[in-house]
């Protein structure tokens, strides 16, 4: 569960104090299916980079989990995110020296844990997401739906509480990008929290909860009950 | 994150770009094996110097006639006055000291050696049958002096190698005659070869009875004495039973100079390691700059790989985490470079140690620690800042790439 109580960021550019985002107040449920839409400039990203704990707000408070994780230090953030916080990037991300299985390693690695369960859970991932075949190719091999499979697959292979998306399909083909898609609302199932943030209007319909944005506020909060 | 993954991680990312891993470990061994040269050269000269004093015998404590001052000029030469010189008897009883072992006196002079019409001018030695063991001389064939009275002028000698070979070619030496100034001397032994020792070749030598030499040279007078102490402990007493014993027999007058051979040992071997550090210093420096590289080229990996530690930091590294992880291929790069350093080092030495055999070369452990120990300490050292600048990255920022 995501709270967020007040939340204002600031940025300053030049003399200038420019407002990504205005005294936001929203609360997702465990398990929701988010859409975050908006032109470029609305503040999306910027609310995406504040749930994953990668910044920090100017005021007010970010409850998750029921815990306040304002005020927690880096390290403690950094925690956070390795324990709760998935993240699907428009750009994949993958470490270019790494194969694809390592690259799925790499979140356990980073928690200290140990080489055999590690191995283990790579390769049940790798067989969900058909990545068997390719589990020892480096990113450059692989194609760019194979790639965001192997981000999804490094995301989720901590078993995170909330998944953060940014833009996923936003370097695909159309058929793969839905390919992806499907493969990010299977997760719901686990009970995971899927937030998508995308400026594709189509994509961002298939949410049961469409928040759109417009100059850092939130101009609308719609359910479906698709 | 586990240790071993924290190095194969490191490890992964110097293998992601070789050619930069490789200059790096380059210039770190470079340094290394330059340290590990030089002081081994260093080493080596010391040794060599050290080896040609303990040639000249061990233990050794030297009486000389005449008081040097190191101010310069003795009280007695303003006046003309000739230092007392040493008698035989002076020489003697020195032995009545207990640290003693024994001593052998020595006079020095040249003189014409001669057999049928070959002759050579020779530097002749006049000393007591205890010499062989002084000075750690050894004898080919026949005998050395006979022991005996010191004052019993007896007509023998003893050749230089060198000198048998001049006179008597192939034929057998001991037994025949030679004429040494106006006097003849039946040769009764000759030295084995032995070659340089302290500037002094004993392979020209012709050695005979101190009486004998004080007879041929007309004098009475010592050129040295030369004692050894029963021990190294016991060295500095017998050096002050020396002074004392001269003091006493030349009337309260300290004319003479005693000198330990340790004390100028002591002294070459200060200046000698003195030189070696130095020289070793220098070749240090080579190892800060490749510190300096290593920082240099750090941050530059720490710019090129921007986006890696976004990632990393996304993925829940903490910043702790990423300095680990630069300071662990810092570790790796100074480790590799310092163990190629060595090997290096020690191929350089062994190539000087052909080249000049007669220098014992090879780096003291010290400097070989002191080098490691340089190569990481910089490689750590310098690879603090960009660390902790990559811990101090914005994630937002970096996973953008700016």
């Amino acid at each position: 569960m995501i709270e967020l109580q007040n939340v204002s960021r600031s940025f300053t550019v030049g003399d200038q104090q420019v407002s990504a985002l205005r005294d936001i107040n929203l609360r997702m449920d465990a398990g929701e299916y988010i859409s975050i839409m908006g032109p470029s400039g609305s503040g999306k990203s910027t609310m995406l980079n504040l749930l994953g704990l990668l910044d920090r707000p100017s005021s007010g408070t970010y409850l998750l989990d029921g815990g306040n994780v304002t005020d927690l230090t880096d390290e403690q953030q950094a925690q956070v995110r390795r324990e709760k916080i998935g993240f699907v990037f428009q750009s994949f991300h993958l470490v270019p020296r790494l194969t694809a299985a390592q690259n799925v390693e790499l979140p356990m690695i980073l928690a200290g844990i140990a080489p055999e369960e590690r191995k283990q859970r790579v390769e049940v991932l790798m067989q969900n997401y058909g990545l068997s075949a390719r589990a020892d190719h480096r990113p450059d091999q692989l194609s760019g739906g194979q790639r965001q499979r192997v981000a999804i697959a490094r995301a989720t292979v901590m078993k995170p509480t909330v998944l953060l998306a940014d833009e996923p399909t936003g370097n695909l083909d159309r058929a793969t990008g839905w390919e992806v898609l499907k493969l990010l609302e299977g997760l719901l199932e686990q009970g995971i929290t899927l937030v998508v943030v995308t400026h594709d209007t189509e994509i961002g319909a298939r949410a049961h909860r469409q928040i759109h944005m417009l100059d850092g506020a939130i101009r609308s909060d719609e359910r479906h009950t698709t | 994150m586990k240790l071993t993954d924290t190095l194969q991680f490191a490890s992964g990312s110097l293998r992601g770009s070789p050619t930069r891993t490789l200059l790096m470990i380059l210039a770190m061994s470079i340094g290394v094996a330059s340290v590990v040269v030089l002081t081994a050269l260093g080493e080596g000269a010391r040794r060599y110097v050290v080896d040609q004093f303990s040639s000249l015998g061990t233990n050794l404590v030297i009486v000389l006639p005449g008081r040097t001052e190191t101010a310069g000029l003795g009280p007695g030469m303003l006046v003309g006055q000739i230092p007392k010189e040493i008698t035989l008897d002076d020489a003697q009883a020195i032995m009545g000291s207990r640290a003693v072992k024994r001593i052998a006196p020595l006079t020095v002079g040249s003189a014409t050696l001669s057999r049928d019409a070959l002759n050579r001018d020779v530097v002749v030695l006049g000393s007591t049958s205890d010499l062989l063991e002084v000075r750690h001389m050894s004898i080919g064939v026949g005998k050395f002096l006979p022991a005996g009275d010191i004052h019993e002028s007896a007509s023998v000698c003893v050749l230089g190698n060198q000198m048998k070979q001049e006179l008597f070619g192939n034929e057998q030496a001991v037994g025949q005659w030679v004429r040494l100034g106006d006097r003849r001397f039946r040769v009764i032994g000759v030295l084995s070869s032995q070659g340089e020792s302290m500037g002094m070749r004993t392979d020209e030598l012709v050695i005979i009875p101190v009486a004998s030499a004080h007879q041929l040279f007309n004098t009475s007078g010592l050129f040295r004495v030369l004692i050894e102490a029963k021990n190294r402990d016991s060295i500095e007493q017998a050096k002050s039973d020396a002074e004392a014993i001269m003091f006493q027999r030349h009337a309260g007058e300290k004319d003479v100079t005693v000198i330990t051979q340790d004390a100028v040992l002591a002294t070459f071997d200060r200046i000698l390691t003195a030189l070696t550090m130095a020289v070793g210093g220098i070749a240090a420096i080579s190892l800060a700059v490749a510190g300096v590289l290593i920082m240099n080229v750090m941050l530059i990996a720490v710019a090129q790989r921007v986006k890696e530690i976004g990632l990393l930091k996304a993925l829940g590294a903490p910043p702790k985490q990423i300095r680990s992880l630069f300071f662990a291929e810092a570790a790796l790069l100074s480790s590799i470079g310092s163990v190629a350093g060595l090997v290096l080092g020690y191929i350089g030495s062994t190539i000087i140690g052909q080249v000049y055999p007669s220098l014992p070369v090879s780096p003291p452990w010290w400097a070989v620690i002191a080098a490691c120990g340089t190569a990481l300490g910089t490689g750590i050292l310098f690879s603090v800042w960009p660390a902790r600048r990559a811990a101090r990255l914005d994630p937002v920022a970096a996973l953008a790439g700016r």
